[in-house]
């Protein structure tokens, strides 16, 4: 089959490469470029797995060929820990409630979570609840995950007001 | 160590113990999407095998055209049940006993079944080679209705076996009957029912669901022609089981597979049987000679894969007029699908399903289980529980609130009338377990206290009174649930998989620096074994939990074990690292006697160290014996210190717990709301709060799912209903109740630590708990029993039934 080429922004880093056109980004994500972080639960759009953060909006890549993410700025879950090694509060935050079990829908949950945060910095616990249910959790419950995602949102406005201040 | 500037506490405190809500090591990796699934395997020159499947329920197979398939770019081999016969695995045994088609031969026996299986260059090239395979079916007439498959003149499913009079369970009564499993006395049971004055009897089912983790089943296969030797890497909840099973179907020495568990994305029961995939992936590359890779898209997953209950349980109940339960009679019939491929122990078909008596004194019992075959996927696992337990839990909570109904009195109070009493442990039931401890009636009053169980029965009260006046549509709900699990599956005595002892495994090793690695027979799929695990051993010899690396699912390095399911691993492999440790311990303190220059029985634990008792300055740290374990050991004694341990429990171990949830139903659209959620377990010693927390939020929202909408329906041709996550009911986070968590503490007396397992408590008892709050809130209007699952539309349709919708 022809390829496409594609070029995008992931992580900061730009890529490109040929694809088959019906090549699904996470499989191009996955299989080309060895970001296994965000995960296949379903197949079918419902599980967010595959969550990643896509031009400003949260997308699963399952349902997006790597061609129509000609031209995007990517970020997954392996470009969310700080400069430093250090984890981004939202990974600090699964951590220290709790948030995660089995870790397979985490990156998916961590990067709804990071665009949720952008859109709505100090969020109810109800709309968070809102926010991720396009994200499937087969371990928690959730409520884990509705006080790490509190925690990061905490930690995050904190440190917004702190360099205001400054 | 300087032990003088640290308090006792402060040096528990740093060892991270048992006890300890440690945070969870593998969170480092997972929340940085470094985690190492199967599919995130990527080998040179790996292929990737897709399976071409059934359209029908039940059908002959004619012809399969494979000779397209093979011209489409990328294809390069298409397995069909021919081929496999070639190497003698056209059929695969079962863990029940049965054997089941790897490939379809001859025929089908439910939709989606395996027929061919496409090896191409990578997924894409499969699925073509897939889309390429022509196959001529012959439909026959479908059985999916359990109760219809030994009718007289009934379709035949099993052609293989149609003749045979016997089964891996005794005799079969009909060409589709599977095993007839009865436990119990009988006759004394039918005299308690004759001579009852009170007695309840009613159909209920269990529906079939399914434990569908969020990563499916999938395998990486490579066989290294020149070595002879396999590695398999797949979601293996199981992983040495898998490679004693593999190297006796494929002939290749046991030491030259090597089967690895990776992480796994959540098991829930779904990763412990052996699928067609495994086995074809396996075929597949000593076929082409590269590795290849399976892996299940979700609809494959949910229809082929590992169903879950489907029991159809006629539960009787006998009682005196003032509510004491003389006798319990229960038949199952239990629809196991086109293959018998149940995972449960060898000689227990039913599982453990004899804790049908549940929490109370029966005096006397008999269950019968009777196995069919209908035209539905195999499988048959414990979706987070012990096996057959959340169905036998199901049944004596629904029979012992419809008994309560009939006797007028409150379900909490009949309970409490009822339950073995403190003093009565250990207790043998009825059905022959003997329960290791417990104290029902301080859950039970705690869980009432806490909810404030007399008040919101007085809000019922007036709440149906208001219902009766027409002032309100809502109606009101209080579920009760004491269940009591048997898990730990178990004591050589009782329980083998295919004659190997259901035992675990713990080795340790203490380097020369004091850290250590351990690594056990068991897998975790989410559980946080790595965490807790470690923490076991840091209170045993005293060395920190950070020190302490824990590694399971390679059978090469891992001492032998059954894995994990049923709740085993606490119980089981739990108690080999205890036992493991000790061993560690002792031989320390044998060269700290050395190093002390004392006898060994002077010498008395301390938290990290050996002291002298009475002289607490003379004092070795674990750190320092290992360091001498290694350079200086006392005369006559091997250097090192490492244990193994094989634990062969003596008994099972009995979680117990106390839920309660309140709901709030609109009788006009069938919409409920859970107002409130609440759940008491006591799952023995905690070795981790957080954890135990986690398991108990998760489970619960498993629990949730199942009973209220959580379904694999087929309808009357076969044809799977409820096949992808639009259809199968997951919630999300709007959906979920927000989760109360409360315990009690009553260890296990046999074992080491005292601990019981706690993850698949919350899908035992929360299943009843949710389902006795939907039948109570309508029983005031007549309802006996409302079958699961109560979706809203079932829950409407149960409303217009009673007579609700003017």
């Amino acid at each position: 089959m022809a390829k496409s080429h594609v070029k995008m922004n992931i992580n900061g880093r730009d890529v490109e490469s040929l694809v088959e056109p019906r090549t699904l980004l996470i499989h191009f994500l996955r299989e080309q470029l060895d970001l296994t972080g965000a995960h296949i639960g379903c197949d079918t759009t419902h599980c967010g797995a595959c969550t990643i953060d896509l031009n400003g909006k949260s997308v699963k890549s399952c349902t997006m060929f790597a061609v129509q993410a000609e031209g995007a700025k990517i970020t997954t879950i392996e470009g969310m820990a700080n400069a430093d090694g250090s984890l981004h509060a939202l990974q600090e935050g699964f951590r220290m409630m709790h948030g995660l079990q089995c870790g397979y829908c985490t990156p998916g949950m961590i990067m709804r979570a990071h665009r949720l945060l952008q859109e709505n910095p100090n969020p109810s616990d109800e709309e968070i609840r809102f926010g991720i249910s396009g994200n499937l959790c087969r371990c928690t419950g959730y409520q884990n995950i509705v006080k790490a995602i509190q925690y990061a949102a905490a930690k995050l406005s904190g440190a917004a007001h702190v360099e205001a201040a400054q | 160590m300087n032990t003088a500037v640290l308090t006792r506490e402060q040096r528990e405190a740093k060892l991270e113990g048992m006890g300890c809500k440690r945070k969870r090591v593998e969170d480092i990796r997972f929340t940085q999407g470094k985690g190492n699934y199967v599919d995130d395997l990527k080998l040179p020159g790996m292929l990737f095998g897709d399976f071409v499947r059934s359209q029908y329920a039940h059908a002959r197979v004619k012809r399969i055209d494979t000779s397209k398939a093979l011209k489409v770019s990328g294809v390069l081999a298409v397995l069909t049940a021919e081929e496999l016969k070639g190497v003698n695995l056209a059929w695969m045994p079962t863990l029940a006993g049965d054997v089941q088609m790897v490939l379809a031969d001859g025929k089908v026996l439910y939709q989606n079944q395996e027929i061919a299986f496409v090896v191409g260059e990578d997924r894409y090239a499969a699925a073509d080679g897939v889309e390429a395979v022509e196959v001529e079916y012959e439909e026959l007439p479908v059985i999916v209705d359990p109760f219809k498959s030994m009718a007289p003149g009934a379709p035949v499913l099993r052609e293989d076996i149609k003749d045979k009079l016997t089964g891996a369970h005794g005799s079969r009564k009909h060409y589709n009957h599977i095993f007839e499993w009865s436990v119990g006395d009988k006759a004394g049971t039918d005299a308690a029912f004759q001579n009852a004055e009170v007695a309840i009897k009613e159909l209920i089912s269990y529906h079939r669901t399914h434990p569908s983790p969020l990563e499916t089943c999938q395998c990486v296969a490579s066989f290294d022609k020149i070595k002879g030797e396999l590695t398999v890497w797949g979601t293996f909840q199981a992983p040495h089981i898998v490679r004693t099973v593999a190297s006796l179907l494929s002939k290749v020495p046991e030491h030259k597979i090597h089967v690895i568990s990776p992480d796994i994305g959540g098991g829930f029961g779904n990763k412990v049987g052996a699928y067609p995939g495994y086995i074809c992936a396996i075929v597949a590359s000593i076929v082409t000679g590269k590795p290849v890779k399976w892996v299940e898209d979700r609809i494959e997953n949910l229809t082929s894969t590992s169903f879950a209950r489907d029991y159809h349980m006629t539960t009787e109940i006998a009682a005196t007029k003032s509510g004491k339960v003389t006798g319990l009679r229960v038949h199952v019939l239990a629809d196991h699908g086109g293959f018998d491929a149940c995972a449960d122990p060898s000689k227990f078909p039913a599982g453990f399903f004899a804790i049908v008596t549940g929490s109370y004194d029966f005096p006397v019992a008999h269950a019968v289980v009777d196995g069919v075959y209908t035209n539905k996927a195999p499988g048959g696992v414990a979706y987070r529980c012990s096996l057959r337990v959340t169905e036998a839990a199901y049944a004596i909570e629904r029979g012992m609130d419809i008994l309560a109904h009939k006797l007028g009195m409150d379900p909490a109070e009949l309970r409490l009338k009822n339950f073995i009493k403190r003093e009565q442990f250990p207790y043998k039931s009825a059905l022959g377990w003997e329960y290791d401890s417990g104290d029902y009636h301080t859950a039970l009053q705690k869980a009432m206290e806490a909810v404030g169980y007399q008040q919101l029965r007085a809000e019922q009260a007036a709440k149906r009174e208001a219902f009766k006046r027409g002032e309100t549509r809502e109606i009101m709900g209080i579920g009760v649930s004491f269940f009591t699990e048997i898990v730990g599956a178990g004591p050589s005595k009782n329980c083998d998989i295919l004659g190997v002892a259901m035992f675990d495994s713990c080795e340790i090793r203490v380097h020369p620096t004091g850290s250590v690695i351990s690594r056990m027979g068991t897998k975790s799929q989410g559980q946080g074994h790595e965490t807790t695990y470690a923490q076991i051993i840091a209170s045993e010899i005293g060395i920190p939990a950070d020190d302490i690396k824990v590694e399971e699912g390679n059978t090469d390095s891992a001492p032998y074990g059954i894995g994990t399911f049923g709740s085993r691993s606490t119980p089981v492999a739990g108690a080999a690292i205890a036992m493991a440790a000790r061993k560690i311990r002792n031989k320390a303190q044998m060269i700290a006697a050395y190093l002390l220059e004392v006898h060994e029985g002077d010498l008395e634990w301390d938290v990290d160290g050996f002291r002298v008792k009475g002289l607490p300055e003379k004092f070795k740290s674990m750190k320092e014996i290992a360091w001498a374990a290694y350079h200086g050991t006392p005369p006559g004694m091997e250097p090192g210190l490492e244990a193994v341990s094989y634990y062969d429990p003596p008994n099972m171990t009995y979680p117990f717990g106390a839920y309660i949830c309140v709901m709030d139903i609109d009788v006009d659209t069938g919409v409920y709301k859970v107002r409130r959620f609440y759940a008491l377990d006591d799952c023995g010693t905690r070795i981790n709060p957080m954890i135990i927390e986690g398991q108990v939020h998760g489970g619960l929202t498993e629990a949730f799912a199942i009973a209220m909408g959580q379904e694999i329906r087929y309808d009357e041709i076969g044809n799977v209903m409820g096949g992808s996550f639009m259809d199968f009911f997951l919630p999300t986070a709007v959906e979920t109740p927000k989760w109360e968590t409360d315990f009690t503490v009553t260890p296990s007396p046999h074992h080491p630590i005292g601990a019981k397992g706690v993850g698949e408590s919350p899908n035992v008892g929360g299943v009843p708990a949710f389902s006795n709050a939907v039948n109570d809130a309508f029983s005031f209007l007549g309802a006996t029993h409302i079958q699961m699952p109560h979706d809203h539309w079932r829950i409407w349709a149960a409303a217009k039934q009673l007579g609700l919708h003017a």
